[in-house]
């Protein structure tokens, strides 16, 4: 009788997280999707409805296309050295006789929290052309001062490398708790048997880390895929806009061309992209899964 | 014989390998640093300096270099804004949520499941989805340049409420909110008193996090905020680069300043962040 009464109260707690939600997340989203079917006068603010036009001028004008390619390409070229590095890493941090461990996963970690407005800057300024602090190096070595602003790939490598370095700490801190959540039985039983340190890497670390790996990989194209920061900061101008990322494209047509409708198109298009990518990457998970619960079935329910 | 010769050989090649893994490790130590080590030092050396040459050792110009990027921006207005901005945000943000999740671990009432699996699927929703509509909506209120567009749709961090659910559901037994009923406790006296003092490890946890993205945030305060009083510090010196062309000096001190906030917050809560990544892999792994 009382509980029952007292469930009143739920609601009451749960009001002003859903009205905000109701307000500032689900209206705009809402709002967005009539606006990317409308033309918006800049003056006066009044919308036309144009049908799927802003649809067809999106998959037609091949910018779009060319937006999705630059992230995918940034993102590969971040994720790929960021995860090996992280994994190696946190496979040395987690060996009992390495010293200085705190001080050095701190160290790796710390370019996380840096603002991405500050990476942005510091990118641009250390790769800038000709007297950046890297082409100091570079001429230095006796070579020619390279000029990483005006090459499309070296641009987007730049980014990528700028992305890597902040996210590698990250993985190496999620990667060791992984690794440490290996229970001690399993290690000491394989020393008692003999096994070298490389075969305790290879044949138990590993195999028992895939799931954690392929999670990670696949998770982070969500976020990969909405970067935006780094695309804008790190060079200002790039010739043929290599280093446009899709949420960049969008950026720019609302607020810098002031096509808000076109705009909103744009943003449904990226959510159409990261759906389909969000899909993938839970068939894969989700089946990676299953391989390890039955490959270690005993194991792993133990270890838990 | 034969062992003592073959273990002194594995004792060196234990001794080869111990080396190269510290090497390996202490290289990337120097790549991880070696941006920080060109801001710092970058920012003491004046501009011919800096583009000409190679510096290690620190210069002299740093005051030149702070009273030039000062006299572009109001770097002491930045920080301000960005501290209360960031502040607010913690607070409204994980009161409001520690809430609803209080509400969705501790209560039964009508459309609980629903109500719930809004909040998930909204967790997958990617935040730049709405961000157009967001902005003409707050352009409609007539509430851009308002603090308040950055500070109450906050409110909305799905994240917040499944960790704090999560939370609550392992470390607030029902049976303490029910004696506490029995005594006579009401609601709200339940909720400020008992719910929030036994939560404060997820709340600092949390409420970190949420300062340091607050912090570091960046896309909706640029959208938001047009006038110059009232940018961020991030907005500051994005806007330093526009407004002093090739003055790396200015800029880098503007770097440095805006990095020393996030050094002493990671001082203090290095273990707290460390712990809230762990956690999140022990979920998934």
């Amino acid at each position: 009788m009382r509980s029952k009464k007292r469930n009143k109260y739920a609601y009451i707690y749960l009001a002003p997280f859903f009205i905000v939600f109701l307000v500032f997340n689900l209206f705009p989203i809402l709002y967005s999707l009539v606006l990317s079917f409308c033309n918006m006068d800049l003056l006066s603010g009044k919308l036309t409805f144009v049908g799927t036009e802003n649809y067809v001028r999106l998959i037609g004008s091949g910018f779009f296309f060319r937006s999705i390619g630059n992230t995918l390409l940034i993102w590969i070229m971040s994720i790929i050295p960021q995860l090996s590095i992280a994994f190696i890493l946190s496979l040395i941090l987690s060996n009992k006789w390495f010293r200085g461990k705190m001080l050095l996963r701190n160290l790796y970690y710390f370019p996380n929290l840096v603002t991405p407005v500050t990476i942005g800057l510091l990118f641009g300024a250390m790769f800038s052309y000709p007297g950046g602090a890297v082409n100091n190096v570079i001429t230095m070595l006796g070579l020619e001062a390279v000029d990483f602003q005006n090459n499309q790939m070296l641009a987007r490598v730049v980014i990528a490398i700028a992305i890597c370095w902040k996210n590698f700490g990250f993985n190496i801190i999620y990667f060791t708790a992984g690794i440490n959540s290996i229970s001690e039985d399993v290690m000491e039983a394989a020393e008692v048997d003999g096994a070298t340190a490389w075969q305790k890497i290879s044949k138990i670390t590993i195999p028992l880390m895939k799931p954690i790996l392929i999670y990670v990989m696949v998770t982070s194209i969500i976020g990969g895929l909405q970067m935006f920061d780094e695309s804008k900061l790190v060079f200002t101008t790039v010739p043929g806009d290599a280093t446009t990322t899709m949420a960049k494209y969008m950026y720019d047509s609302a607020f810098v061309r002031f096509q808000f409708g076109y705009g909103a198109a744009v943003a449904y298009g990226i959510f159409v992209i990261i759906a389909f990518f969000s899909v993938i990457s839970l068939m894969v998970t989700k089946e990676k899964r299953d391989d390890y619960g039955k490959a270690a079935g005993k194991r792993g329910k133990r270890a838990k | 014989m034969r062992t003592n010769i073959s273990s002194s050989e594995a004792r060196i090649k234990k001794i080869v390998c111990r080396s190269l893994v510290y090497l390996f490790a202490l290289i990337l130590a120097v790549l991880a640093f070696y941006p920080f080590f060109v801001m710092i030092i970058s920012s003491t050396h004046d501009n011919y300096n800096i583009v000409a040459k190679i510096n290690v050792l620190p210069g002299s110009h740093f005051k030149e270099n702070f009273m030039r990027l000062t006299q572009n921006i109001n770097l002491a207005k930045g920080i301000m804004n960005s501290l209360f901005l960031a502040v607010a945000v913690t607070v409204v943000q994980n009161y409001f949520t520690m809430m609803a999740a209080y509400a969705f671990s501790k209560f039964e009432f009508k459309g609980k499941k629903f109500l719930f699996s809004v909040v998930l699927v909204a967790m997958m929703l990617p935040g730049q989805l709405g961000i157009i509509g967001f902005y003409k909506e707050i352009q409609a209120m007539h509430l851009l340049n308002n603090y308040l567009t950055l500070i109450v749709p906050t409110i909305s961090n799905c994240f917040a409420v499944f960790f704090y659910k999560q939370f609550l559901d392992g470390a607030l037994p029902n049976e303490l909110i029910e004696a506490a009923v029995m005594d006579g406790c009401g609601e709200f006296k339940i909720f400020h008193k008992i719910v929030l003092s036994l939560v404060v490890p997820a709340l600092v946890t949390q409420g970190v996090m949420t300062f340091i993205g607050s912090w570091n945030s960046y896309l909706t305060p640029l959208i938001m905020l047009n006038d110059k009083e009232k940018f961020t510090l991030p907005l500051m010196i994005a806007a330093v680069r526009d407004s002093t062309h090739a003055d790396y000096g200015a800029q880098y001190v503007g770097m440095l300043v805006s990095i020393i906030p996030m050094v002493i917050v990671f001082c203090f809560s290095s273990k707290v962040i460390m712990e809230k990544i762990s956690i999140g892999a022990a979920v998934k792994g």
